[in-house]
């Protein structure tokens, strides 16, 4: 009889206790937020998507190799000597172009790695972190500010330079050869005094 | 109401069904009135905002709902009982209905002043049960039958509890109309049933304690009737899914909801005119003070409406502090504690009735 009337009181006391408390939490602020309109501030040191400034870009790949899931897509071709690409803002002297600079940010796991061996400073964190896509390949974002057209002319303008550069090497190579082959020639010439034409037609 | 009603019209069957409807006025704003309370508060209560973007505060959430609950499909599975399956929802909605036709919300509106109005809103609001279990059969879904099954046994053996509380009422007001319970309990709050009723006098004041403890145990079992939590077993959502109403979708849901709903305040209504003065108001009339009579019921009405979703709103309240209680212990609740108190509550109220 004593522990029936006993768990009677402590049926209606305990129910009495907690109708108290959810009625005091009825009052107090609540502690979430209307997320779109309002947004909590981020800690400083927050890591989002990334932001490369390709003014400063100088092309040097280190962000690539420190990147660990290799998200990061970079591709270079080297400049003419007589263009001039200016310079970035901490002094370093540009000589890439750089026409390929692309990050998945489907694979970024926003760990930073990349932020850190940039020379120039270039590639960094922003406060950014709303932006899924319906496609994957809208995550992967290009960087790189030279359009196909100017990244076509690049290419063709280093590969017309590295033409160059080999046809003069061989011009230079073969000029060179005839020049030694011309000596040995005369040494030639000059010691058995025989001239065979068709001999050295051959050797050329 | 009749009559005024029956003068302008002149025809007698169109004015019983304009009667017959005018709940509904009242029912359908009530239930918006009241899942945005169940939400609000419940958010309030777990610290969140709840509802916020349709309307002001959220306020337009259940035109939004109920708009894509018409939109959806009617899902019936092959193996259900369908003229069951879709009878459900019907009967139990007007299970929940048919018992404001003898809910008084003013003295000059009562659907029907049916002289034995306590006695058919008990029978009538287990009509309920019949629909619940008829859903849950009919679904063919274990989930489904085993929700409607405990719905079944929780309703009728709450009922005991509360009928005879209800007879203690019936015991010292010697009716049982709704209407007449209520007017007597005319005047001041302390006229009220939970105070003793309006006799002044000893028995009045050795009342008030044993009208406390009627109150508490009809208000629990009430809980129980309208399958509510702590005893919302036959939905019990983290066991069964969602009980009886798992099979349904679309509209027959939303009858459902409507029915839950619906029941909630007549439950509350109901212990409203046992204990609470019913309409009539706790500090007189403005209407009878300012000398216009029409005001009089209008103010009744608003009495009526606001004790009886005071009541809603602690169900709600309690919903979101309690947890489920387990099926045995819903059980020991009912046979072990409610009905020995009501039972020695009734007694004692005859004795002092007849002091």
């Amino acid at each position: 009889m004593k522990t029936y009337l006993k768990n009677t009181w402590e049926g209606l006391y305990t129910v009495f206790v907690g109708m108290v408390i959810t009625f005091k939490h009825m009052f107090t602020r609540s502690v979430t937020i209307q997320y779109p309109d309002v947004k909590i501030k981020l800690p400083e040191r927050e890591r989002n998507r990334l932001y490369v400034n390709m003014d400063d870009c100088i092309g040097c790949l280190q962000c690539e190799r420190a990147c660990p899931v290799e998200c990061i897509e970079i591709e270079t071709v080297k400049s003419l000597p007589t263009e001039e690409l200016g310079q970035t803002s901490n002094g370093k002297k540009k000589s890439l172009w750089v026409t390929k600079f692309t990050i998945d940010f489907a694979k970024c796991c926003y760990c930073q790695l990349c932020v850190f061996p940039c020379p120039t400073e270039c590639i960094k964190m922003t406060d950014i972190y709303e932006f899924s896509e319906f496609e994957r390949e809208n995550l992967i974002y290009n960087f790189a500010t030279l359009t196909s057209k100017e990244v076509n002319e690049k290419k063709s303008n280093f590969e017309k330079m590295q033409a160059e550069k080999e046809a003069e090497k061989a011009a230079a190579e073969a000029a060179k050869a005839q020049k030694a082959k011309a000596e040995t020639e005369e040494k030639e010439v000059n010691n058995q005094e025989s001239p065979e034409t068709p001999g050295t037609e051959k050797k050329e | 109401m009749h009559e005024i009603l029956n003068n302008l019209i002149g025809n007698e069957i169109i004015t019983f069904l304009i009667a017959a409807a005018l709940p509904l006025v009242f029912i359908v704003p009530y239930v918006m009135l009241a899942v945005y309370l169940e939400r609000k508060v419940a958010a309030h209560i777990q610290d969140r905002l709840g509802p916020m973007r349709v309307g002001w505060h959220g306020s337009l959430q259940l035109i939004a709902d109920f708009l894509k609950l018409v939109q959806k499909e009617d899902i019936i599975a092959d193996n259900n009982d369908k003229k069951l399956f879709n009878l459900a929802p019907i009967l139990t909605f007007a299970g929940a209905y048919a018992a404001y036709a003898v809910l008084p919300f003013s003295s000059a509106y009562i659907g029907s002043g049916a002289e034995v109005g306590v006695f058919f809103l008990v029978a009538i609001s287990s009509l309920v049960v019949a629909g619940i279990l008829m859903g849950g059969w009919s679904s063919n879904n274990k989930y489904s039958l085993l929700g409607a099954m405990r719905s079944a046994a929780q309703i009728v053996s709450y009922e005991i509890p509360s009928v005879l509380v209800i007879l203690s009422i019936v015991m010292i007001t010697g009716t049982l109309s709704l209407a007449e319970m209520s007017d007597m309990q005319t005047g001041y709050f302390w006229n009220w049933m939970i105070f003793g009723g309006a006799e002044i006098g000893l028995t009045k004041f050795l009342l008030i304690p044993f009208m406390f403890i009627a109150f508490i145990i009809i208000y629990i079992s009430s809980l129980a009737e309208v399958n509510r939590t702590p005893f919302d077993m036959p939905e019990a959502e983290s066991e069964l899914v969602a009980g009886y109403s798992t099979e349904y979708s679309g509209m027959k849901f939303a009858m459902f909801f409507l029915a839950e709903y619906a029941n909630m305040f007549a439950v509350s209504a109901l212990v409203t005119i046992l204990f609470f003065g019913g309409y009539q108001s706790p500090f007189g009339y403005v209407g009878n003070l300012l000398g216009i009579e029409w005001l009089v019921p209008i103010e009744q009405v608003f009495w009526f409406c606001t004790k009886g979703i005071l009541f809603v709103v602690v169900q709600i309240w309690l919903r979101w502090t309690l947890p489920r209680v387990r099926v045995d212990q819903l059980m020991a609740l009912c046979w072990k504690y409610l009905i020995p108190y009501a039972l020695v509550n009734l007694i004692i109220i005859g004795i002092i009735t007849l002091i």
